[in-house]
């Protein structure tokens, strides 16, 4: 049996690789894709607590992780496409005219 | 390690299920072939084999000598593996579908084993997911042949593919809700028994529109018959396997008629009852499966040469505005009914 | 070895190798596919958690629906244009850049450290867990309890939908 840390080990893991990914990446949509890695750590850690408490509410919550995290990448590419219709680079450094 | 009987059964099983599915898919391209001809006031292939029935090996044959191209321009790694992954969406989604009762192999074994890959007790959503992960080899396809034939094909294949999937799923809700659970051996035991004797308790005289939006649906998955627009030959020169040739096409014609075969045969699991049938005995049951699988594959044929196709925007209009609506409806009208029930 | 421990093994693994492909990926088609890589790995995961349905929800909903979106997107888009200003020398520059990836760093290694060291072990019964993570019991659980959950979440869809279809509109 593979012990309960190291499920959570590997979903802060995870969730590291993504928040270095939002911070680093200078594209659009790659940015989006590692906001759904950082989502989906989460849920990994819902689900193995969830188990672990022999409860089934862990699952049910990354049930709605997954519809938000769906509605969430809808817009969100929306977005980039209406952007992109505007300066035709996917870059977050072109839209930076609110700065100080 | 040492030889166990129950181990090797099981792989035994897998080998002949997956040499069955490649056995089916030459047979479909023989029996496609043949009726097409045949409505159309023909003869077709008969020259290899009797009534050419081994046309469909010279063909493989062919495709084996053919030249292997690949554009230029293509995406080298993503044009390889686009039919691979059509190809294994295919196979996978076929390795919950039951198709016998246990046997023990005329007593060779300790215990019995069920006549498929393996049994899931969400084997209705498997089938559903590994349906869906179909689309990609599709879209891969079309975006790295670096080609706007293929790049249309694609794009209007995968959309109808997921907007005809959401319907797939209602009519596959309304036949979970009525036998209460999703593993399809369960689905189809609780079809055992008749009516008044005679009329067979399946369900697609419970369903009957359930079972309709479901094939209409499965028709349109698998982008066949009056709704394969994406890949027509008149409109889009092939569609998104237009720059593929020899064995990557026939990956991907490999992976259109198991799709077929898959549809059919759960379409014969949930509504058709199966394996379930009259005369039999239970070790040969799995003849009956074949029988009902070969009705709806030659309906399915059938319906290709017949209908005419449906032009794009009308096809997306009908799947949306009429089928999902219809597939609501229904689902709504099963609940109520399995409340009425009891 | 226990078959389930080189199972978690090789699917944590391959989870890690794809993420870190995602976030280190020059090619958006590419970081697209292996996330789909990801997913599925993850949902070999929740398998072994003895959670078949979030398994199969995940390929369906996360594999075969978001990231046929981002597909879309990134298709129509013809975002397969490398960047130019991604690598060492380049991310190093800006100070923004800089602390951000020292943070990330410094989170993982905090969390992944605080986790280790946990004093959660083993997992509880097998036989209880098993019957509990039914679809039956999903499904009973998700619609009494949780119920203004469920009902928020099909109104919070349908914002996002007529959302999404609005602001991808073409302006006249």
């Amino acid at each position: 049996m593979v012990p309960l840390n190291y499920y959570l080990v590997l979903s802060g893991i995870l969730f590291a690789i993504g928040t270095a990914g939002v911070f680093l990446r200078r594209n659009l949509i790659t940015m989006l894709l590692s906001i759904e890695i950082m989502l989906n750590a989460v849920n990994l850690t819902f689900v193995a607590v969830g188990r672990y408490w022999g409860t089934v509410d862990g699952q049910i919550i990354t049930f709605f992780v997954m519809t938000v995290a769906a509605a969430e990448a809808a817009v969100g590419l929306a977005l980039v496409i209406s952007l992109f219709r505007h300066r035709e680079t996917l870059s977050p450094d072109a839209f930076t005219a609110l700065k100080w | 390690m040492s030889f166990n009987p129950q181990i090797a059964a099981q792989l035994g099983l897998i080998f002949v299920i997956f040499n069955m599915l490649v056995l089916s898919a030459a047979f479909m391209v023989w029996m496609e072939r043949k009726v097409c001809a045949y409505i159309q006031d023909r003869v077709g292939p008969n020259r290899v084999g009797f009534e050419g029935a081994l046309q469909p090996f010279a063909d493989v044959i062919k495709l084996m000598f053919k030249e292997q191209l690949r554009p230029k321009a293509a995406d080298a790694l993503l044009f390889g593996i686009a039919p691979v992954i059509s190809a294994c969406a295919a196979f996978a989604a076929f390795s919950v579908i039951p198709f016998g009762t246990e046997t023990t192999l005329f007593g060779l074994l300790d215990q019995p084993i069920p006549l498929q890959v393996t049994d899931v007790n969400v084997a209705v959503l498997v089938v559903f997911a590994i349906a869906s992960m179909g689309v990609y080899g599709i879209v891969i396809a079309g975006w790295a042949s670096n080609s706007k034939y293929s790049l249309l094909g694609a794009l209007r294949s995968s959309a109808q593919m997921i907007s005809y999937e959401l319907s797939y799923g209602l009519a596959l809700a309304a036949v979970i809700m009525l036998a209460g659970s999703m593993s399809l051996r369960e689905i189809v035991l609780n079809q055992s028994g008749a009516w008044w004797g005679f009329i067979p308790k399946w369900y697609i005289f419970l369903q009957p529109i359930g079972f309709l939006v479901y094939m209409t649906a499965g028709v349109a998955e698998t982008n066949r018959a009056p709704f394969d627009f994406p890949e027509a030959e008149q409109e889009l020169v092939a569609g998104y396997h237009t720059e593929y040739s020899s064995m990557s096409f026939a990956l991907f014609f490999l992976a259109e008629y198991v799709n077929m075969v898959t549809v059919a045969a759960v379409a014969t699991s949930l509504y058709l009852g199966g394996w379930l049938g009259p005369i039999l005995p239970d070790w040969l049951a799995w003849i009956w499966f074949l029988v009902k699988v070969f009705l709806i594959l030659f309906f399915y044929v059938w319906m290709r040469w017949t209908l005419p196709r449906y032009r794009y925007d009308q096809l997306m209009e009908f799947g949306w505005k009429w089928l999902l609506p219809v597939a609501v409806l229904n689902l709504l009208a099963t609940a109520a009914l399995v409340l009425w029930m009891g | 070895m226990d078959v389930s421990v080189i199972s978690f093994y090789i699917f944590a693994l391959v989870a890690v190798l794809a993420s870190i492909g995602v976030v280190g990926q020059r090619s958006p088609m590419y970081s697209v596919m292996l996330l789909i890589t990801s997913f599925g790995a993850l949902a070999g995961l929740y398998i072994l958690l003895d959670a078949p349905f979030s398994a199969v929800t995940q390929i369906i909903i996360y594999a075969g629906a978001i990231m046929v979106l981002f597909l879309f997107v990134v298709m129509l888009l013809n975002a397969s244009r490398e960047e130019p200003a991604f690598g060492l020398a380049a991310t190093l520059g800006p100070r923004g850049l800089k602390i951000g990836a020292v943070l990330s760093v410094l989170i993982g290694i905090e969390i992944v450290w605080a986790l280790s060291h946990v004093g959660l072990s083993w997992f509880s019964q097998d036989a209880a867990a098993a019957s509990v993570s039914s679809v039956a019991v999903i499904g009973n659980t998700l619609f009494t309890r949780h119920a203004f959950a469920f009902e928020a979440t099909s109104i919070l869809i349908l914002v996002a939908m007529v959302g999404a279809v609005v602001l991808a509109r073409k302006e006249h």
